[in-house]
């Protein structure tokens, strides 16, 4: 190892760190814009152009709080709890590629890039247990178990979700994944990339994948660990100040961290939706003549700044579906959690993988048998089962009348 | 390329981390605590297999090692779903999970 | 030169960290040290070109064993130092001596086999594709009955688990 080389790895990390610290506040403020447009609100507008220095304001804030320590809390854990929290959230970003270039991108392309991705995210359950327990507090000690017991439960569909990805592309390099979609989709058209959301068990695994990193990054409607209704602020109540925007940071970084996975494991990286490029072709035909000079050089900067333009829109797009969740759908009760993750996800992860594994061992019409006996399968389920359910009837008491708005309004005009 | 570290260092270090295990597994009265003390033994087992796999002549005697490490991590997989389950169990029934109290077998 | 500072930094991290485990009087501590113990294992285990191992180090050890092990603390409230007091201080001597002669013996023993040994080494082995093609071919019978052992294991831990309905 060279004095270049390791400048060029300083770079890499760098470049990562820069990314990733410099999108958080566009998040947090993208996403309070966008939550407020969701509700018919404005959201905040006032400090910069758009409100776009509120996040700023904001650890202005959480920088002058007073910093408040529970009396009975194991202070040496649940002083190193945020950063446990944060630290999964930053060094899995270290694996993904966002550019073909490989001198600047990825940091390391290790051999094992997919599970090192799943070895990082599984160490972001410390940071909210140790928190929740050196509190010492119930609500927060509540927070914690529910976390650990959600985390643990939906690695596994993630896991498996992403097996079926390394069955098609049979490397667990992130660079070689993105690779591997770089060719006509389906093998037939020459113009689209074969994204692995466009195969069959890519899209169910993508599906499964996305509910799964919703509930890995304890977001709403998974956001039981800190659930406000339920646990005050679940695992984070009795952190203020500075660690409580660490725990804020780490949630926002881990949705860029995964969203990211995501669109290199499934919506194709950093790659193009179609391979077509104008601005080359144009510099092409124009080569030669006096504008030769002025497209060409724009066909390199737009060579260049392709790659990472697609890249953010992916995450881009993820983000905003992350923020659409949040405001449509409400929180999961604790029981409804553990069915989704054990009885739904699991199981469609699993047999997933197999039919991946059928069509690349036997070839597609075994693959399309296997997914034919599921649906029948699925189907004679479901009819079997409408039948045998109970039917759901509330229990009133029997003095208990049904609500008449009208008998209001006479007591009213009797009155 | 030949390894910088010598062998005998990574022995060294597996056998240290073996014998806090075992002292750990001795001297604690919390079964899971012992049960973290039993943990650190398997993987200083594990570590003294992948520093003898690395010093191995041959791919195949290489791999080998890192084959017996694959199946040590199963088995303490396996071992610690059932022994919380124990453990969850014997505190279910009594509210105490000393070891040193639990001594229904015996008697 | 890497190699070297790189194995003592972590050696010490690894030898610190189970002291720890036995020394600790909290469990969470001694768990805590246990993960930071397995995380520095992994990354031995990268410089012994065990990737594929580091990576399934860190995720079954520190992702899924140690969780469960907080869990199954926190949900027990065994948390607090004062749950369980040692008091049988016999025990601690005879474990030092114990340990302490076991140790001497292994020492031994190390420094007789290493000077046999020859440390050259081709590079890369422990690569997923290496792995892989080893467990399913060679290890192929192992491998199955590893996984009837762990199929017998989640029977097991259900039974355990599950409240028994009194009829």
């Amino acid at each position: 190892m060279t004095w270049a080389d390791a400048g060029w790895a300083f770079l890499r990390v760098v470049i990562v760190l820069a990314f990733l610290l410099g999108t958080l506040p566009f998040v947090i403020w993208g996403e309070r814009r966008v939550l407020a447009w969701f509700q018919d609100r404005i959201g905040p507008n006032r400090l910069g152009p758009f409100g776009l220095l509120q996040p700023i304001a904001d650890v202005v804030k959480l920088f002058f709080k007073e910093e408040f320590l529970p009396k009975a809390a194991d202070y040496r854990i649940w002083f190193i709890a945020p950063a446990l929290a944060l630290f999964p959230a930053v060094v899995a970003a270290a694996t993904i590629p966002w550019g073909p270039n490989r001198q600047l991108t990825p940091v390391a392309d290790i051999d094992v890039g997919i599970l090192y991705f799943l070895a990082m995210s599984s160490l972001a359950v410390y940071g909210v247990v140790l928190a929740g327990w050196s509190s010492n507090n119930k609500y927060s000690l509540l927070g914690g178990l529910r976390s650990s017991a959600q985390l643990i439960s939906y690695e596994l569909g993630m896991g498996l979700a992403l097996g079926a990805i390394i069955l098609s592309s049979g490397t667990l390099r992130m660079t070689g994944i993105v690779e591997a979609q770089d060719q006509p989709l389906w093998g037939i058209a020459p113009a689209i990339n074969h994204w692995f959301i466009f195969t069959p068990w890519g899209f169910i695994g993508a599906v499964i994948f996305w509910i799964c990193m919703v509930a890995e990054t304890n977001r709403a409607p998974f956001d039981l660990p800190e659930a406000e209704s339920e646990l005050i602020a679940g695992y984070h109540t009795e952190y203020s100040s500075m660690k409580f925007a660490v725990f804020f940071m780490s949630e926002y970084m881990a949705m860029v961290t995964i969203s990211a996975i995501l669109a290199t494991c499934f919506l194709g990286g950093y790659l193009p939706p179609l391979d077509i490029a104008p601005v080359a072709a144009l510099a092409e035909s124009t080569s030669g003549t006096a504008l030769g000079g002025i497209t060409s050089a724009l066909a390199t900067l737009t060579g260049w700044l392709s790659a990472p333009f697609w890249f953010i829109s992916k995450i881009v797009l993820s983000l905003f579906i992350f923020i659409w969740l949040r405001a449509t759908l409400p929180r999961l009760r604790y029981d409804q959690l553990m069915a989704l993750g054990w009885k739904a996800l699991f199981p469609l992860a699993l047999v997933n993988l197999m039919i991946a594994a059928v069509y690349f061992g036997f070839g597609w019409i075994p693959a399309l048998t296997g997914y034919g006996i599921l649906a029948l399968g699925y189907a004679l389920w479901v009819i079997n089962r409408r039948g045998k359910e109970p039917k759901r009837v509330v229990q009133m008491h029997s003095d208990a009348a049904p609500y008449q708005p009208q008998s209001h309004r006479e007591v009213e005009s009797v009155g | 390329m030949p390894t910088e570290v010598p062998l005998n260092a990574y022995l060294t270090l597996g056998a240290f981390m073996f014998v806090m295990g075992m002292i750990g597994v001795i001297i604690k009265r919390n079964p899971i605590v012992i049960f973290m003390c039993i943990e650190l033994m398997l993987n200083a087992v594990n570590l003294t297999f992948l520093a003898f796999a690395r010093h191995q002549p041959t791919l195949q005697a290489q791999i080998s090692g890192h084959m017996y490490v694959i199946f040590v991590i199963a088995v303490a997989a396996a071992e610690v779903a059932v022994g919380l389950g124990i453990i969850m169990a014997i505190f279910r029934l009594r509210d105490n999970v000393d070891v040193d109290q639990i001594a229904s077998l015996r008697e | 030169m890497g190699e070297r500072i790189f194995f003592f930094l972590l050696a010490a991290i690894i030898i610190m960290a189970s002291i720890t485990v036995v020394a600790s009087k909290n469990p969470v501590r001694s768990a805590l040290a246990l993960v930071v113990n397995f995380f520095a294992l992994a990354m031995l285990y990268i410089t012994l070109h065990a990737h594929f191992l580091g990576a399934v180090q860190i995720i079954v050890y520190a992702g899924a064993i140690m969780v469960l092990f907080l869990f199954v603390i926190m949900l027990l409230n065994l948390g607090s130092p004062d749950a369980m007091q040692e008091t049988t201080e016999i025990k601690r001597p005879i474990a030092w001596v114990i340990g302490l002669s076991i140790l001497g013996l292994m020492m031994t023993q190390v420094f007789m086999v290493a000077s046999v040994v020859p440390t050259e080494a081709p590079e890369w082995i422990g690569t997923t594709e290496n792995v892989g093609n080893a467990l399913f071919s060679k290890w192929a019978f192992p491998f199955e009955i590893t996984s009837i052992l762990l199929l017998v294991a989640v029977i097991g831990s259900i039974l355990l688990a599950k409240r028994r309905q009194l009829n």
